[in-house]
């Protein structure tokens, strides 16, 4: 060891493997000398691995831990919290939903292809390997501006990388959102949730019991894809995010699905104890969380690691992030019922360690011992940071009377701009590259319409399920902003007819060392935590996804809500289609032209300026609990929340959806009433408008009736447009867009 | 009608099949793992949809030589009814149960949709319970349903009424829009769209169950 270039750090000398090492994994001194106070000598470099993995970002949450647990997260629906793999909510009949949702942006934006479709691999593996079996999947994207050279590339890669693994594996693409937004130029967003659907009391957890039991790899062969991919994802890209493809995994689908009927024909015998799927860091994480929760030991011989690649160290195999993984515990005297079934899936089974009761990992590689680290102090002491933040200032409030219709325009004139712009264009291109009907559960896949809703096999009960954020609100008042996404997600549960019942998060957010951006993760936390107390609607699960700049340049941050309700009855579900000549058009909320931040001043004015609408929970909540009596009592005939573009845009996607027209008088003849983006609100159809109104009246819920559906032309005060064209319009966009 | 699913490592439409086969036939249907070379007597087998061994190689390719395979070529010899819908399509053409094969989509993306198609035929077990030349709408999702063979098979599969559906709106690039071909002696049928997707009013269409329903009066013992 060169004595020259060591520096001291806790008393102890850095050799300069060390220093190499610790520069590599993105890991500060601190953090390093409370690893030696650990270990108490230097770590060989698979135990360096191990904690640099396990202290990443990614997997520690060091940075937002602090505030993630002021979150809401019980109720009476709620039967595992976070802290699991994925949230599980009581649907009745002894049945739960399993659900989360989780980020694979840096992957994506390096490799859009293997990163979206690993991201969905990665999501899958969180929910069945709590017992579940998947049954829909729905994913949120955000890209660059349109003009970016790379915003194609990128969108064609990763529908293509979501499609290609999600219908292979025959899992329903039931909804999800896509947005495009100059700060995504350098670092799109990709974040996949997936739903399951298990025996309420045969949930499976990562809990190892059993002195001596054996500890069982089964999947696909480790290969040295994906290593560092955990610490990958906690550092900022810099120019040369190419020199960082070999940290992207590859996914086979084909052999999660293998994977998908062999652990859930496992999970139907006896046999199992404890399961946990190879996700970020891998070995790493997954053996130390089966030690950790069972409060046990655990000892891997890694040469018993079925390996795809000759001569893997320790450090490889422990980090390798090979996808379609998963670590068993098995009851002993089971250990060839198992095999067998794996056998038959034609997937590697091997028996790799046991548990102890030493508290402590200890991995061997060619009879050496590569790692032996105490399990809770690597848990426990983990770092835990309460960074410093700054709230965002507060943005002026815009007057809508200053923003009429500009020069030469009409509000359809209007209107056919914005269905026919990026963020309100139809994205039938990317959908129809998905299976939404596989597992013929399907009763409405959310493409245009509020909720994707997939029928509970054997009854007539449904899930309804629906990913929501808007990031420009976010960016101008991030506790808005969070409010805004959980109640978003409430109404397009509640506009198809199910009773919301829980949310998974995916907060996608830039470099938390920066106070400004620690204080938007701060304030849409707070948003969060208010929307989720007053709807009684907690969230059971999770993820982070930070450092999401590109040579400083950080994204609107975009904490994403995916909500998932339940219905009753799924024949009685509604939808956005116009569904006949002569029926009323009945909006639900008050109507304040508010046109801060919304789609029409961007559009029209080129401005993203002014506060975002204001989010009245109780309104919310009284507005959604009267839309599904609406809808529960057959009272209305079609229903849409109102969200993006507001009203009129709301209407319009009505109209097309049901290839009918409709005549309109509004009560003013202003761009602010038709296009403001104020919340709370709904635009109903129905042929009874008294019985509505009656309703309305003693429910206190403010309605105006609009006008009546008919026709083949969108009619608004005299004005008139041929649907035909304004549908032209609303889906040429994107396949011009994308050339094909 | 007793029915047998054959299973391959990768089918995803298997338990879809299952479901749809036990609510028009009561019956529980058989099913059968690849690896097995046994085959219950049923009076039809059907392949069902998915991506067998991933698509290696070519779609249906391995699938081809199962060892269930053998046994299913040999029965649709003897005269057993063989309905293979999407990826099971693509195996009876590996298999040469059916000429021609199934190409990339000429968009080279998957693509699924609802697709109107004509009943070309009803006078085959298949399609008995349709209406001659009614259109129908049934769902696809592939991304290899672009129908090719020679011209003179096209031209025998056309000249024997062994066009069974066809495309009133190409989602692929099928030759003569073909969407479902039957062989020559009847009693093998192959179709890209998936019929057991429209099967009941959660469908919000139920043109697929006619296939289902025409199959149970033609094998009702």
């Amino acid at each position: 060891m060169d004595t020259q270039t060591q520096s001291k750090q806790g008393g102890m000398a850095i050799s300069p493997e060390i220093e190499k090492l610790i520069k590599e994994h993105n890991m500060n001194p601190d953090e390093y000398s409370v690893l030696l106070g650990i270990l108490k000598r230097e770590p060989t470099e698979a135990e360096f691995g191990v904690f640099a993995a396990m202290w990443s970002e990614h997997c520690s949450y060091k940075s937002t831990r602090v505030w993630l647990k002021t979150l809401p997260t019980t109720g009476p629906q709620v039967i595992m919290g976070p802290g699991e793999n994925a949230g599980v909510i009581d649907i009745g009949d002894g049945q739960a939903a399993v659900f989360k949702m989780e980020s694979h942006n840096h992957p994506s934006y390096i490799e859009p292809y293997q990163g979206a479709a690993t991201g969905v691999g990665g999501i899958l593996r969180d929910v069945f390997t709590m017992g579940a079996r998947p049954i829909a999947n729905l994913n949120a994207l955000r890209f660059g501006d349109p003009s970016h050279p790379k915003t194609k590339s990128l969108i064609a890669g990763v529908v293509a990388g979501i499609g290609g693994y999600g219908n292979c594996v025959g899992v329903p693409t039931v909804g999800g959102e896509t947005s495009f937004h100059a700060s995504y130029n350098g670092n799109n967003l990709v974040n996949a949730m997936t739903v399951g659907l298990a025996n309420a009391n045969r949930i499976f957890t990562s809990q190892a019991t059993g002195v001596g039991n054996a500890v069982v790899y089964v999947g696909s062969k480790t290969g040295r894809d994906g290593i560092k991919g955990a610490t990958m994802a906690s550092g900022e890209f810099n120019a040369d995010a190419e020199s960082q493809r070999p940290t992207v995994q590859v996914g086979d689908p084909f052999t999660e699905k293998l994977l998908i009927e062999a652990c859930l024909e496992l999970m139907n015998t006896e046999a199992v104890i404890a399961i946990q799927d190879m996700g970020a860091a891998g070995l790493t994480s997954s053996a130390v969380e089966m030690a950790s929760k069972g409060q046990l030991g655990i000892e891997l011989d890694l040469d018993k690691v079925p390996l795809r690649e000759e001569r893997m160290s320790a450090y490889e195999i422990m980090l390798s992030e090979s996808q379609e993984r998963m670590l068993f515990v098995l009851k002993p005297g089971h250990e060839k019922e198992a095999e067998d079934i794996f056998k038959k899936w034609e997937l590697d089974f091997s028996i790799i360690g046991k548990l102890t009761d030493t508290g402590r990992i200890v991995c061997l590689r060619n009879g050496k011992k590569e790692v032996d680290i105490e399990v809770d102090p690597l848990v426990e002491s983990s770092p835990v940071y309460k960074r410093p933040y700054e709230p965002t200032p507060a943005q002026p409030e815009l007057n809508a009377a200053d923003f009429g219709l500009p020069e030469g325009q009409t509000l359809l004139s209007v209107l056919k701009t914005l269905v026919g712009s990026p963020e309100l264009a139809s994205r039938r291109w990317i959908w129809e590259q998905y299976d939404c009907h596989v597992g013929t559960n399907t009763a409405q896949a959310a493409m245009g319409g509020d909720a994707g809703v997939v029928r509970v096999e054997g009854t007539k009960k449904a899930l309804a399920m629906s990913v929501d954020c808007t990031p420009r609100y976010c960016m101008a008042d991030p506790v808005m902003g969070g409010k805004q996404a959980v109640a978003e997600t409430y109404r397009n549960i509640s506009a198809v007819g199910a009773k919301p019942l829980a949310i998974t998060d995916n907060m996608n957010f830039g470099n938390p060392e920066k106070p400004r951006i620690m204080g938007q993760f701060v304030g849409a936390v707070e948003g969060i935590k208010e929307a989720c107390i007053a709807l009684d609607y907690p969230v059971v699960s999770g993820n982070c996804s930070l450092y999401n700049e590109t040579n400083g340049q950080p994204i609107l941050p975009a904490p994403a809500i995916g909500g998932v309700g339940l219905m009753p009855d799924v024949s009685k579900m509604a939808t956005i289609a116009f569904k006949g000549d002569g029926q009323s058009i009945v909006v639900i909320g008050e109507n304040k032209s508010h046109i801060g931040q919304s789609i029409y001043l961007r559009e029209l004015f080129g401005k993203e300026e002014g506060v975002p609408p204001p989010v009245n929970l109780t309104a919310e909540r009284r507005h959604g609990k009267f839309v599904r009596q609406l809808i529960d009592e057959s009272v209305i005939t079609a229903c849409h929340d109102v969200s993006d573009g507001g009203l009129l845009v709301a209407i319009a996607e009505m109209a097309m959806a049901g290839a009918l027209g409709c005549k309109l008088e509004g009560p003013v003849k202003d761009a602010g009433f038709w296009y403001g983006e104020d919340q709370a609100r709904y635009v109903v159809t129905t042929k009874d408008p008294n019985d509505l109104i009656a309703r309305a009246e003693t429910a206190g819920v403010p309605y105006m009736i609009l006008g009546q559906t008919g026709g083949s032309a969108f009619i608004l005060d005299g004005e008139s447009l041929e649907l035909d064209w304004l549908c032209e319009l609303h889906e040429r966009w994107l396949p011009d867009y994308m050339g094909s | 009608m007793k029915a047998a699913v054959i299973v391959f490592p990768g089918s995803n439409c298997d338990r879809d099949a299952k479901r749809v086969l036990e609510a028009v036939t009561g019956k529980p249907a058989h099913m059968v793992w690849h690896a097995d070379t046994d085959l219950p007597d049923v009076d039809l087998i059907l392949l069902p949809g998915g991506f067998s061994y991933g698509d290696y190689l070519r779609t249906g390719a391995m699938a081809a030589h199962s060892p269930v395979m053998r046994e299913v070529v040999a029965k649709a010899g003897k005269g057993v009814k063989v309905l293979g819908i999407c990826n099971g399509f693509q195996i009876l053409c590996e298999s040469g149960l059916l000429p021609g094969v199934l190409l990339r989509n000429v968009s080279l993306k998957f693509v699924c949709r609802h697709v109107p198609l004509r009943v070309e035929t009803n006078q085959t077990i298949f399609t008995s319970a349709f209406e001659k030349g009614q259109s129908v709408s049934i769902p696809v999702a592939h991304g290899e349903g672009n129908y090719f063979a020679d011209a003179q098979t096209i031209e025998k599969l056309e000249g024997n009424g062994q066009v069974v559906f066809r495309y009133l709106d190409n989602p692929n690039g099928s030759m003569n829009d073909i969407a479902g071909i039957m062989n020559d002696k009847g009693n093998v049928l192959g179709m890209m769209p998936h019929p057991e997707r429209v099967a009941e009013p959660l469908h919000g269409c139920t043109d697929g169950r006619i296939v289902f329903e025409s199959l149970v009066k033609a094998l009702a013992t």
